[in-house]
């Protein structure tokens, strides 16, 4: 190459003054927009939202993201935190650990945040609180995974909003050993979120007298599943699935077609499912299977009061979509979590008395002191029992059957069920 | 599941695999052999069939087939035009520059993806199959009465994959014909083999390199259309399919049609049969093996012409 361009090493004198002029505009209005450095009581509480924009986790983060800002939008209609308004600052972290990690550091550091909050997929909250821990920055997490619990993260991480994926699974045991069967056989994604699946049910179903005959695990970039399915046993009873990801559809599709007329009973996670419309073509097979639901997609004949608020103020109509939209499906059986969490940090900024980021540490032990919320408008999706000590909340969970492309709710779970010893204690490390 | 209906099981799974791979990276050989640009890009022009192919199928929301025949006729058509349009506003001021075309379609790579994300959303989204009907598949085993057919508990296979199978053969044989049989073809040729004598003979090779950069993101965005019924259409489904495209091209020989479909036949049946009976890991460890081994031993592919 010999041609040689004139580029950004030699700006023009028009882009030399208009840096300029930019540059005296942002001096002149430096009053403005420092005023509140001072005035703590009228500048907002900043709650840092790690949103999943991008990544394989957007579908998730859209979703996170209304739920998110209805919350915020009701809480300052009542008057805020502490009479303070409340602000969310959105960054994207592209599901993405590394990424995860900066955006915390941005949180703590440039948008000045008292609070980090909102990330669902563990391997970014796995990637993303030790640095929390490290700035000490309350990190609210909404992730159902059992990191937090299981002691591996530290005094900043909580997750008070969505049960954790042990618990879940423990309470699903009974009625897949007492309705479905004794002999199990397992399709999860080979990574942290589907061994939690494997180990915890495992566990789970040979205390109901059960059995796993067959452990399939499918890695996570894969697009064709036929190949798999061949190694089900013939005796399975019932095929335990929790994939995830965009290749779900043809998974449960192929699934169809591998079985034909003659398939054993089938109970998955709705975690395969959610944004996706259940009358998609290729889930007819999924007719009389039966779900695991975090709180119930499609409104059903008991629903609550507060179940109906919820849904307003999101903007979500009796089928689990948008009003907008009917054609885009929330991820309901998880976004209750922002929700609840957002109304836990309230509870506990007015508990401590949260003036700022000196109060950092005030909040922390503020919420890990709360024990129970009842089913309110606050929380949805059913009662809640905290415990402080492992940072985990504790909540009921639905077993639905696929009815008419509908989810039909057929039992709950109570929290009980899900109970399990502690692995940590949070509240004895130092902070 | 015994090990005969097993493997005949993963076979069929691994041709489909191979049909759709052998569209794509034929696409994608055809540009490098005529142009010697690595597309970057060439994922999220199937991506965009893929995506494309849900638009006019659930814009026309009639039939499941008409909408599927329509997509087929469309979405290459306007994925191609998108490429040619790309090919002549950004490669052709890049004068063709290996290095800087290269960083130009990584570029048009995550400005195909993030638009895609802001109008399509991120979801995966299914099309209707035209026809899909489960075929079960006999296997013959040695009973007491000599040779015995009998149904293996889910060997089957859907009529829709076998179209997809016949219908990637079918347009390879046409890609194949218009290379060698057509005027269109020699001109291409022509271009490839010396750009500039093709030029001081008449030869427009802008307009040429224009319609072979569309014609190459056309056959990616039929390999797309094609899976999609199959898979769904997701914004970042061009990643993988990327990948073992430049795989499939690097074992074949850059620019080799013939390398390029026996080696889509070697990944895809390799794929589907190590993965069903050691692990999927091996597979892609294997895959990888191969590309390195062809790399040392045979640097311009299995069918490519070495440099001259």
């Amino acid at each position: 190459m010999t041609d040689i361009k004139t580029g950004p090493a030699n700006p023009s004198r028009r882009t030399a003054i208009k840096t300029l002029a930019g540059a005296g505009a942002a001096a002149a209005s430096l009053p403005l927009w420092a005023r509140y450095t001072h005035a703590q009581t009228a500048e907002p509480i900043r709650i840092g939202f790690q949103m999943h924009a991008t990544g394989i986790g957007s579908a998730y983060g859209r979703w996170y993201d209304r739920t998110t800002q209805a919350a915020a939008r009701l809480i300052n209609e009542a008057g805020g935190i502490n009479g303070r308004p409340v602000e969310i600052i959105t960054e994207d972290d592209g599901t993405d650990p590394k990424r995860g990690a900066e955006v915390v550091e941005k949180f703590a550091n440039q948008h000045k945040c008292d609070i980090a909050y909102g990330t669902l997929f563990s391997h970014v909250v796995i990637g993303s609180a030790p640095r929390a821990g490290e700035l000490k920055l309350p990190y609210f997490v909404v992730s159902e995974g059992h990191h937090v619990a299981s002691g591996m993260l530290n005094r900043w991480t909580v997750q008070p909003g969505i049960t954790d994926v042990k618990s879940q699974v423990k309470s699903m045991a009974p009625f897949v050993a007492e309705n479905l069967g004794k002999k199990v056989t397992m399709i999860f994604p080979d990574y942290a979120f589907g061994h939690d699946h494997r180990d915890f049910f495992s566990e789970a179903i040979a205390e109901q007298g059960g059995e796993v005959i067959a452990k399939l695990a499918i890695p996570p970039s894969e697009t064709s599943f036929t190949k798999y399915f061949a190694k089900i046993p013939r005796e399975t009873e019932v095929i335990y699935h929790v994939m995830v990801g965009p290749a779900v559809l043809t998974f449960v599709k192929e699934m169809g077609e591998f079985f034909g007329p003659s398939r054993p009973q089938i109970f998955g996670f709705i975690d395969s499912l959610e944004a996706v419309d259940l009358a998609s073509p290729g889930l007819e097979f999924l007719e009389g299977t039966y779900f695991w639901e975090g709180m119930p997609r499609y409104a059903q004949p008991d629903q609550t009061e507060f179940d109906k608020h919820y849904r307003e103020a999101i903007g979500i109509d009796e089928n689990g979509a948008s009003v907008n939209d009917p054609k885009d499906v929330s991820t309901y059986a998880h976004m209750f979590g922002c929700w609840e969490t957002l109304y836990v940090i309230k509870a506990g900024m007015e508990a401590a008395g949260y003036a700022g980021p000196q109060d950092r540490q005030k909040l922390i032990e503020a919420v890990e002191a709360m024990t129970e919320w009842p089913e309110s408008n606050e929380h949805p999706q059913g009662p809640k029992l905290f415990n402080g000590k492992t940072h985990q909340v504790f909540g009921p969970q639905y077993i639905s059957v696929v009815e008419n492309s509908r989810l039909k709710v057929v039992q709950t779970a109570a929290m009980e069920t899900g109970f399990y010893p502690d692995e940590v204690d949070y509240t004895t490390q130092s902070f | 599941m015994d090990f005969g209906p097993h493997l005949l099981l993963a076979a069929i799974e691994g041709a489909v695999t191979a049909a759709v791979l052998a569209l794509m990276a034929a696409g994608l050989s055809l540009v490098f052999g005529v142009m010697r640009v690595v597309n970057v890009a060439h994922g999220e022009f199937y991506m965009l069939g893929a995506v494309l192919a849900w638009v006019v199928a659930s814009t026309l929301g009639a039939h499941p087939a008409l909408g599927f025949v329509a997509a087929l006729a469309i979405a290459p058509l306007i994925v191609g035009a998108v490429a040619a349009a790309a090919d002549m506003t950004v490669l052709k001021r890049l004068d063709y520059d290996p290095e800087r075309t290269i960083v130009a379609t990584i570029g048009l790579l995550y400005i195909l993806q993030q638009l895609t994300l802001m109008g399509y959303g991120p979801e995966a989204r299914p099309v209707a199959p035209p026809f899909n009907q489960r075929l079960a598949l006999p296997w013959v085993e040695w009973g007491d009465g000599g040779v015995q057919l009998y149904w293996p508990w889910g060997l089957s296979v859907t009529t829709y994959k076998l179209f997809v199978i016949g219908a990637a053969g079918a347009v390879l044989a046409g890609l194949w014909a218009l290379m060698t049989r057509t005027r269109i073809g020699l001109v291409m040729r022509a271009t490839q083999l010396d750009g500039e004598m093709a030029l001081a003979f008449g030869i427009p090779v802008e307009r040429v390199y224009a319609g072979v950069f569309g014609l190459g993101a056309a056959l990616a965005a039929l390999a797309g259309v094609l899976i999609v019924p199959i898979q769904q259409a997701h914004y970042l489904m061009g990643g993988d399919a990327l990948l073992l495209s430049f795989i499939v091209v690097i074992i074949g020989g850059l620019g080799s049609l013939a390398g390029t479909v026996i080696a889509a036949i070697l990944i895809g049946m390799s794929d589907g049969i190590i993965s069903v009976f050691f692990s999927p890991t091996l597979a892609k460890i294997i895959a990888t093996l191969l590309v390195a081994f062809v790399l040392v031993f045979r640097p311009q592919g299995l069918m490519g012409k070495p440099p001259r």
